[in-house]
């Protein structure tokens, strides 16, 4: 079988398997449901995950070592993810042979001739690294000032190699790498002495926003599937609904289509996981090259070219993506997969300059201390930011979270949505809690979305420590906010109408929102005056009454200026009468000529704050559709101490 | 020549499968060293917890003098004289932090603060019998260089000698104070506490909505971070637990001009009532007993000088530790 045929099929069943796993992140019990279904596992394969939390949080999450075993092979074999394994770059395979179909073959040559821009996924990675990595680098620059003996072997250790490397060269290079050296230690001493601030710069990880296995996850669980929920095809009972997607998806629009202009754009200039591998491939034991230097440069070998590598001359083996098609197209056999360089020589190391690596570098670590600046994860934090149940303090979910949206498809009753930026620039799709949207609140009894999460941002827990049950019963259940009632807005606190859908569904035993009754007098009273009464009736001098009007079972009636104070509930009444519960009769019935008022019996709703696990079941259900009259905010979520609300 | 070629290429090839196999190593020890297969727990790993030292002096327990008086300097030197002196309290070399109450940004002629006169007098005194140091800190409500700025605090402690600390972040360390419902783990300003051995505490009279009071126990809530105003629901019992966690050297409760209404802000001299007397002591649950009284209320409305006795940290029958009374 033809390689590029192996390749085809590699590609294809690595496409399939993806997307089966998207559709089987469905909760449920069928075989085409989530059961035991490694759903994770290309998420895991992929290296950058596991790298940028290293950085970001110092361990490797359980399952994100998959992408030691990705790195290695691309250690030995070359960028053989890209071209073999991603599901994105086979997406962009097929709709750049789409383009490139008609084109005459000198188009194709210009099309996949290497671009000096492909340098830019370079910027991209080393910026989202240093992003990442921020905090450790701190911790590094402060060793002269915490530990001051390992900074002086440290520097003893570099002092000896630097001089050993300087000598063997020229007395000259000597004095120059002395200077640097000397240089580099006083800066790093002036920053470990300036860095003592009160305020140290946090690692954020943002890999999530263009790693392409991420963003295929998002741009498939929220707007594919959800597509498909509208056909027949559906996946989900109720169509599902993400709010603000419209981003996700012009970013995946026109990833794809830009392929038409050139193939794998994105795989060539944007890609960071692509930029990893061209790094990490520098060694490869085995190589795309020629066998021989001499050919008649007919350049067929890059008109398919996946990578833009120019195997024609100096093959850049670190764009080389493996796709092979050089091998298919050589007429001459010249090109092959080999264990010594191309004949015309190779260029190993990506096109970035030392400046280049360092502007980016320097961006990345003042970009995320300059959002900081907003205090959104200190004082300036956003209560509407409401995270699912597990969810780590909110600097510590930033150093995890790579936006993939695997919650937001588990989720059973479609709450969790991924943020604008409710959570600032850097909490950028990261999940949050939307109760007007889905089919509930955050069910009681769910702990899917943490139990899927392939970063522990949102922390695996038991259904125990969720609700505070046996070893936790201590620390009581787990809260991601509070409800607040808003009196303005709720029926029975501003609109004298019963209510109490809220209590009703609060699903917290003892429920977390209490009643409290009360009484009054109907908005416009009708004059009532009594001709005749007996026991349980009352007739009125006029026709004053919508017949049943009252006779709801919400409403009451009292006499004015008599001794008989007592509160009867009415059960039947005509246009000029009422008939009253034989509960409790009048005992001496009401005189001729007195008045009768209606009352309205109303139970309105109070939120008890050390029950409320901010579950909002009672916001979703609350009747007042628009803004609701009862509503979560992320006050007393367990995961942040300083939001607590009372002791 | 083909052959040189071949075995540098050869050479090459190893050197290359050297390096990859070196990477291969690195990246494997790195997922071995670094792998986690257990997600983080639920909360942060608690910081290790720090707590006060004790800084009173056995031998002078039970100590009080009240001298009544309109000059707060005399008052105080008087009533610390009745003690013994301060030399009796501060020895040569001692490192003395003064406690004051810098709560708000408003001027001492309002009474909401402690006088800066009293910053003057005990820094003075402090260094004629010998400290090594004073410093004055405060945790306040208002913005801390507005506060000891416009209190006047700032500019008497400089006179003086004494160095102003102000409530930095990273002067803060998490506290549990043992057998304590609400002072868990929670940051106390601590680092001035740490190279001093000599504490004073001094407070103006003031009333309180909340509490009732605020003397010189509730003076101690300065010295909290975080959150803390969630402990106004529960008011009494952090008061007791803060007189629980200071044990000062002396207290100094100034009852010159007493704040009767509007508290703890005021904000208009017709809140203040010229009460004419200063507290000094080693007492703080005594302090507050005296202290009410020149608020015109009854220790039953101050639930936390009850509370902070059973704990045992002073008696509320000031006249049993027979206070020395004098007149100026």
């Amino acid at each position: 079988m033809n390689i590029i045929t192996t390749r085809r099929i590699c590609q294809v069943f690595f496409l399939i398997i993806f997307l089966w796993f998207c559709v089987v992140t469905t909760l449920g019990k069928a075989w085409w449901q989530l059961r035991g279904w490694p759903v994770n596992w290309i998420i895991q394969m992929d290296p950058l995950v596991g790298l940028g939390t290293l950085l970001s949080t110092r361990v490797l999450y359980a399952g994100l070592l998959w992408g030691v075993a990705t790195v290695v092979l691309t250690i030995v074999l070359g960028r053989f993810f890209c071209g073999w394994v991603c599901p994105f770059g086979t997406i962009h395979q097929f709709v750049g042979y789409l383009g490139k179909r008609n084109k005459r073959v000198s188009e194709k040559f210009g099309v996949n001739r290497y671009h000096s821009g492909q340098s830019i996924k370079y910027w991209i990675l080393i910026f989202l690294l240093t992003a990442a990595i921020i905090e450790i680098a701190t911790d590094v620059a402060l060793l002269p000032r915490n530990r001051l003996w390992l900074f002086i072997t440290i520097a003893l250790a570099l002092l000896v190699v630097i001089a050993i490397r300087a000598v063997r060269r020229t007395l000259n290079s000597a004095k120059r790498t002395i200077f640097l050296y000397s240089t580099f230690i006083f800066i790093w001493l002036l920053l470990s002495i300036m860095l003592n601030g009160d305020q140290r710069p946090s690692a954020s990880l943002q890999i999530g926003l263009l790693d392409p296995i991420p963003l295929l996850y998002r741009s498939i669980n929220f707007i594919l599937l959800p597509l498909f929920d509208r056909t027949v095809l559906k996946l989900q009972t109720v169509p599902r609904f993400y709010d603000g997607t419209w981003l996700i998806g012009a970013i995946f629009i026109s990833a794809v289509l830009l392929n038409l202009i050139i193939p794998r754009f994105y795989c060539r200039f944007i890609c960071p996981l692509g930029a990893l591998f061209g790094v990490v491939s520098r060694f490869a034991l085995w190589r795309i090259g020629k066998s021989k230097e001499e050919c008649i440069d007919c350049q067929l070998c890059q008109k398919n070219c996946e990578g833009a590598c120019q195997p024609t001359s100096q093959i850049r083996i670190s764009e080389c993506v493996l796709c092979l098609n050089c091998l298919d197209d050589c007429h001459h056999g010249l090109m092959t997969y080999q264990t010594a360089p191309s004949a015309t020589g190779e260029i190993l190391s990506p096109d970035l300059t030392r400046r280049e690596f360092m502007v980016s570098a320097i961006f990345g670590a003042a970009a995320i201390s300059t959002l900081r600046i907003g205090g959104r994860i200190g004082p300036n934090w956003n209560p509407r930011l409401v995270r699912p149940p597990g969810s780590l303090a909110e600097n510590e979910f930033l150093t995890r979270c790579i936006k993939c949206g695997q919650c937001m498809r588990i989720c059973p009753t479609n709450v969790i949505h991924p943020a604008a930026l409710e959570g600032g620039l850097e909490g950028l799709w990261t999940p949050i809690l939307n109760f007007r949207i889905g089919t509930s609140g955050c069910q009681h009894n769910c702990i899917a979305c943490g139990n899927l999460c392939p970063t522990a941002a949102i922390r695996p827990i038991s259904l125990d420590e969720r609700l505070g049950r046996n070893q936790y019963s201590s620390q009581g259940p787990i809260k991601i906010g509070t409800a607040f009632i808003d009196r303005g807005r709720c029926l029975p606190w501003a609109m004298d109408t019963p209510c109490i859908v809220c209590q009703e569904n609060c699903p917290v035993s003892p429920k977390a929102i209490i009643t409290r009754e009360f009484f009054n007098t109907i908005k416009t009273p009708p004059r009532l005056v009594v001709k005749k009464a007996g026991e349980l009736t009352i007739e009125f001098q006029s026709d004053v009454l919508v017949p049943d009007r009252f006779a709801t079972g919400d409403y009451y009636c009292v006499v004015q200026e008599s001794s008989d104070i007592g509160r009867r509930r009415i059960i039947a009444n005509t246009a000029n009468g009422l008939r009253v519960s034989d509960v409790l009769p009048f005992e001496s019935p009401p005189l001729a000529d007195s008045r009768v008022e209606i009352l309205i019996r109303l139970q309105s709703p109070y939120v008890d704050p050390k029950r409320c696990i901010g579950c909002g079941v009672c916001e979703h259900e609350c009747p007042v559709k628009g803004q609701r009259a009862i509503r979560v905010t992320a006050e007393n979520e367990s995961r942040t101490r300083e939001h607590r609300l009372i002791l | 020549m083909q052959k040189m070629k071949d075995v540098f290429t050869r050479r090459q090839f190893l050197i290359r499968s050297a390096k990859a196999g070196a990477s291969v190593v690195a990246a494997g020890a790195i997922g071995y060293w670094f792998y986690d297969s257990r997600a983080p727990g639920p909360s942060p790993d608690q910081k290790s917890s720090v707590l006060l030292s004790d800084f009173s002096i056995p031998e002078l327990e039970k100590k009080m003098s009240i001298v009544r008086g309109q000059n707060r300097a005399d008052t105080l030197e008087t009533a610390l004289k009745a003690l013994g002196g301060m030399e009796n309290f501060i020895k040569k070399g001692d490192r003395v932090l003064l406690k004051v109450n810098a709560a708000f940004a408003s001027p001492p002629m309002l009474s909401a603060t402690t006088h800066p006169q009293l910053v003057t007098v005990l820094t003075k005194l402090c260094y004629k019998v010998g400290a090594a140091s004073v410093c004055v800190t405060d945790n306040p409500i208002n913005d801390p260089v507005s506060c000891f700025g416009l209190t006047g605090i700032a500019e008497a402690a400089d006179s003086a000698g004494a160095r102003v600390i102000l409530p930095k972040e990273n002067l803060f360390k998490p506290t549990t104070l043992p057998d304590a419902n609400l002072i868990k783990n929670w940051p106390v300003l601590y680092e001035p506490f740490k190279d001093i051995n000599k504490v004073i505490g001094i407070a103006p009279v003031k009333d309180h909505h909340r509490s009732g009071a605020s003397m010189v126990m509730k003076n101690w809530y300065g010295l909290l971070g975080g959150r803390r105003n969630i402990f106004h629901q529960d008011i009494h019992n952090i008061i007791k637990e803060l007189a629980t966690m200071v044990k000062p050297t002396l207290v100094v409760l100034d009852g010159t001009t007493s704040m009767m209404t509007n508290g703890p802000t005021g904000g208009s001299l017709s809140d203040l009532k010229q009460t004419n007397t200063m507290i000094v002591g080693t007492d703080q649950v005594a302090a507050d007993a005296f202290g009410a009284g020149l608020l015109d209320k009854d220790i039953s409305e101050l639930p936390y000088i009850a509370k902070a006795e059973a704990k045992g940290v002073g008696t509320a029958d000031y006249q049993s530790l027979n206070p020395i009374e004098l007149s100026i």
